[in-house]
């Protein structure tokens, strides 16, 4: 018996033993935490939600498959990663994108910004954010057609407006808190979601749960989020008023736009922020400083998108300098 | 509840230690056969002073030390010797080995013991460790009669005794600090006697609280070796933290004393030396009995073994012999693991030895057996960072080193990596990170 196993024996290098974590598990996870907010842009923006989604996500995996078997390379299409890609995507487009909108946006995403790249670990920007990106540049107009939010199933032919930070950047503060009845109005819609915007950016509430359930299991950390809306809130308190500094309203700032959409689920893509958590954190400061700069001062109401993207550039130098805290570091000091 | 000491990341793997935590360490069978390394420790391998054909008894030399840092070794069994040269050994490497055929009878060298061995100085009592051919029992096996002899620059204040046994599935430390807590305290005396240090401790993890009281009682209680040892001096058991690599040295100086050894130094630097709590009972027994390392507790286990064990094993003993006394393998079983899971040697053979420094046996199934074959590319969680207890970047370190970008890993302090292998067991790319970092560090000068 003891001999002749002999032939069988396995053997590698230590450690022989592993955690439970995997790049699949991780993934599906992000993707059920982004089931709420999903299942609130259902609610919001009837079945033109749902099939617009769909489109994304099929074409981001049949993407995936197809350059991955023509690259004769393995085909990860299990991992969750591109299915993610394609959902991420999906959230950030207007409810009434025509439909080969989505399909180009999942195809620029995975093919030209991840594939090309080298796949998963190698890429530089946030796929799904290179997609949106090139979809905005390339049909303005349908990137940028709103349906009014109206929880009634009526579907495709729901009125069309401004979001609120379009609202804010062109009419002020005031016309929003008209349109609303009152602030407090105002910051309950932002907070539940019943608001113009992209699919699955609206529902502040419904995207914080998904965030609390990453944050748990320690699939992000606190450093991107945290630091990214502290600088918006920060910032938009000091610049965002239009009687002087310090007057700005923060919390419209905070829970408009894409922020929480992108602070707690695009920002923290692991291959595009820094490693180092200490990174991580003048990665969150740099893009809210950018978010804000283009909210107040771009050509565009929103600026999330384009402040990861800039600052997925950065990553790799921000990691380069800053230093983990590495024990037994000798001091500068002469005994 | 008082807040236990440890130090900062590290990670929880399952223990599994319920295997063979409660079976009493039992004595292995008589090897037919002992295969004993001429170079079983770190540092020079011993010089043969047998030659094949001569009889030799149980205790007697074999081997004797070459140089400041070596091991002589000694005959486990009494028989004869029957070859002299290349073994497989637990490394992986050949080795220069003396084989032993026994014959039965374990005649015994008689031993010359020292009934005052309180009365030693510090040089005789390492003279006596040094003949015993002891080297630190936890894995590295660094000879203990050096590790007692610091250079004058570095004065030590501190005796640690390892008995965190933080590898999962290992109990014999565990085992030892229930059987024979006296004879450890003994051993510590005569190494703080031997440092001139007034200070001991003995750090243990939570998760033995019956090895804790035991080792609190033999501390109160063992008043023998008092006169040992200048007045005042103290010993203190210390409660540590459940968590992975907590056994590690400079982790354990780090828990119990708060101090930081420096980046690539040892633990003299800081004023501690550090050894584990089976040298401290076989230095008791060299010095006070003059008894040769010649076995060891050796924990035979996993779930690929039908009855796990804590063994007794004259060192050279066949690791296939183990296993049969353990019942053989059950079905599952495609993994043997000399020492323990993170930091132990897959074997590739059942014909390997039982060494001074082989804590465990242990044989894991399909089920247990996480293939490192099959790895991605780091999607750069951070997991690994968050974990390494040394503070290092193991996703960089990995990176630079699959790419062959050896002399960068150097300036992330590649040197500093032991090896512990917490970073692979975090990451969910499945990345051989061990692999990439013995690789660089083979292909760049320290
Ligand atoms: S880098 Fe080295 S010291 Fe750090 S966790 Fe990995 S193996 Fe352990
Ligand atoms: S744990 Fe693995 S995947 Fe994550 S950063 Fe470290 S090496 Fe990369």
């Amino acid at each position: 018996m003891v001999e002749k196993k002999e032939h069988e024996l396995i053997v590698s290098v230590s450690p022989h033993i592993k955690g439970e974590e995997s790049v699949s598990r991780i993934m599906w996870s992000v993707n059920l935490a982004l089931l709420p907010a999903f299942l609130m842009s259902l609610y919001y923006f009837g079945p033109r939600a749902l099939l617009v989604t769909l489109l994304c996500i099929g074409a981001a995996v049949a993407s995936e498959y197809i350059i991955q078997k023509s690259l004769k390379k393995d085909v990860t299409v299990s991992d969750g990663s591109a299915f993610l890609t394609g959902l991420l995507l999906g959230m950030n487009l207007p409810p009434g994108v025509p439909f080969y909108i989505p399909i180009v946006g999942s195809v620029v995403a995975i093919v030209i910004t991840k594939q090309l790249f080298g796949g998963l670990g190698y890429n530089i920007f946030n796929p799904a954010l290179i997609g949106r990106a090139f979809l905005l540049i390339s049909w303005p107009k349908a990137m940028t057609i709103w349906s009014e939010s109206t929880a009634a199933f009526v579907g495709l032919d729901a009125k069309t407006t401004a979001t609120p930070l379009g609202i804010l950047k062109e009419e002020g503060l005031g016309k929003l808190i008209e349109m609303f009845g009152d602030k407090i109005n105002l910051y309950t819609q932002l907070f539940v979601g019943n608001r113009a915007g992209s699919l699955g950016e609206t529902s502040v509430i419904a995207l914080l749960l998904g965030a609390a359930y990453l944050l748990y299991r320690g699939y992000i950390t606190w450093h991107i989020p945290l630091s990214f809306l502290a600088t918006v809130g920060v910032l938009a308190w000091i610049f965002g008023g239009k009687s002087g500094l310090f007057t700005g309203d923060p919390l419209i700032h905070l829970l408009s736009g894409g922020l929480m959409l992108g602070a707690f689920f695009m920002a923290t893509d692991y291959v595009t922020c820094p490693t180092v958590r200490k990174g991580q954190i003048i990665f969150g400061i740099g893009c809210g400083a950018i978010t804000i700069l283009i909210r107040l001062k771009g050509g565009f109401p929103e600026g999330v998108m384009f402040a990861i993207l800039l600052m997925n550039c950065f990553a790799p130098m921000i990691d380069r300098s800053v230093k983990t805290k590495q024990f037994g570091a000798i001091k500068e000091t002469k005994k | 509840m008082l807040k236990l000491a440890t130090f900062e990341r590290g990670i929880h793997p399952e223990e599994v230690k319920e295997l063979t935590e409660a079976s009493p360490i039992v004595k292995a069978a008589l090897p037919k056969r002992v295969v004993i390394p001429l170079s079983q420790h770190t540092g020079a391998p011993a010089k043969p002073e047998v030659v094949i054909g001569d009889l030799v008894k149980r205790n007697q030399l074999i081997g004797s030390g070459q140089g400041f840092v070596s091991a002589s070794v000694h005959a486990s069994i009494s028989g004869k010797v029957i070859a002299i040269g290349s073994f497989p050994h637990p490394s992986g490497r050949m080795i220069q080995s003396i084989v032993i055929e026994g014959d039965g009878k374990d005649e015994e060298m008689s031993l010359k013991e020292t009934p005052d061995y309180l009365n030693l100085s510090a040089d005789e009592i390492k003279a006596l460790i040094k003949d015993a051919g002891i080297v630190g029992l936890g894995g590295a096996a660094f000879p203990t009669n050096v590790k007692l002899s610091p250079p004058k620059e570095k004065p030590i204040d501190t005796v640690i005794l390892n008995g965190a046994e933080c590898e999962p599935y290992l109990t014999a430390d565990h085992r030892l600090m229930l059987e024979q807590p006296e004879g450890i305290v003994a051993g510590l005396k005569i190494i703080m006697k031997t440092l001139g240090v007034t200070k001991g401790y003995i750090g243990i993890e939570n998760n033995k609280p019956d090895a804790i009281e035991a080792m609190k009682k033999a501390v109160s209680s063992e008043e023998s070796a008092y006169s040992l040892l200048p007045t005042p001096y103290s010993i203190e058991v210390y409660p540590l933290k459940v968590k992975y690599p907590q056994g590690a040295e400079k982790m354990l100086i780090n828990a119990i004393k708060d101090r930081e050894v420096p980046s690539r130094g040892l633990p003299m630097d800081v004023g501690v030396v550090v050894q584990n709590v089976g040298t401290a009972f076989a230095v008791y027994e060299a010095v006070r009995y003059g008894k040769p390392l010649i076995e060891r507790i050796v924990t035979v286990t996993g779930r690929g073994i039908k009855e796990p064990k804590n063994m007794m094993v004259r060192i050279g003993t066949l690791m296939s012999e183990l296993i049969e006394q353990c019942g053989g393998f059950t079905d599952g079983a495609v993994k043997v693991i000399a020492g323990g899971p993170m930091m132990g040697f897959a074997q590739w053979s059942l014909d390997i030895p039982v060494l001074k420094g082989t804590s465990g046996i242990l044989v894991l199934t399909e089920k247990d057996y996480v293939s490192s074959e099959e790895y991605l590319p780091c999607i750069r969680c951070g997991n690994c960072i968050d974990i390494c207890p040394m503070g290092l970047n193991p996703s960089m370190l990995s990176i630079l080193s699959e790419k062959g970008r050896y002399e960068e890993a150097k300036e992330y302090n590649l040197f500093d990596c032991f090896e512990c292998g917490s970073c692979a067991y975090v990451c969910p790319s499945n990345r051989p990170i061990v692999q990439f970092m013995r690789l660089a560090k083979s292909m760049v000068k320290p």
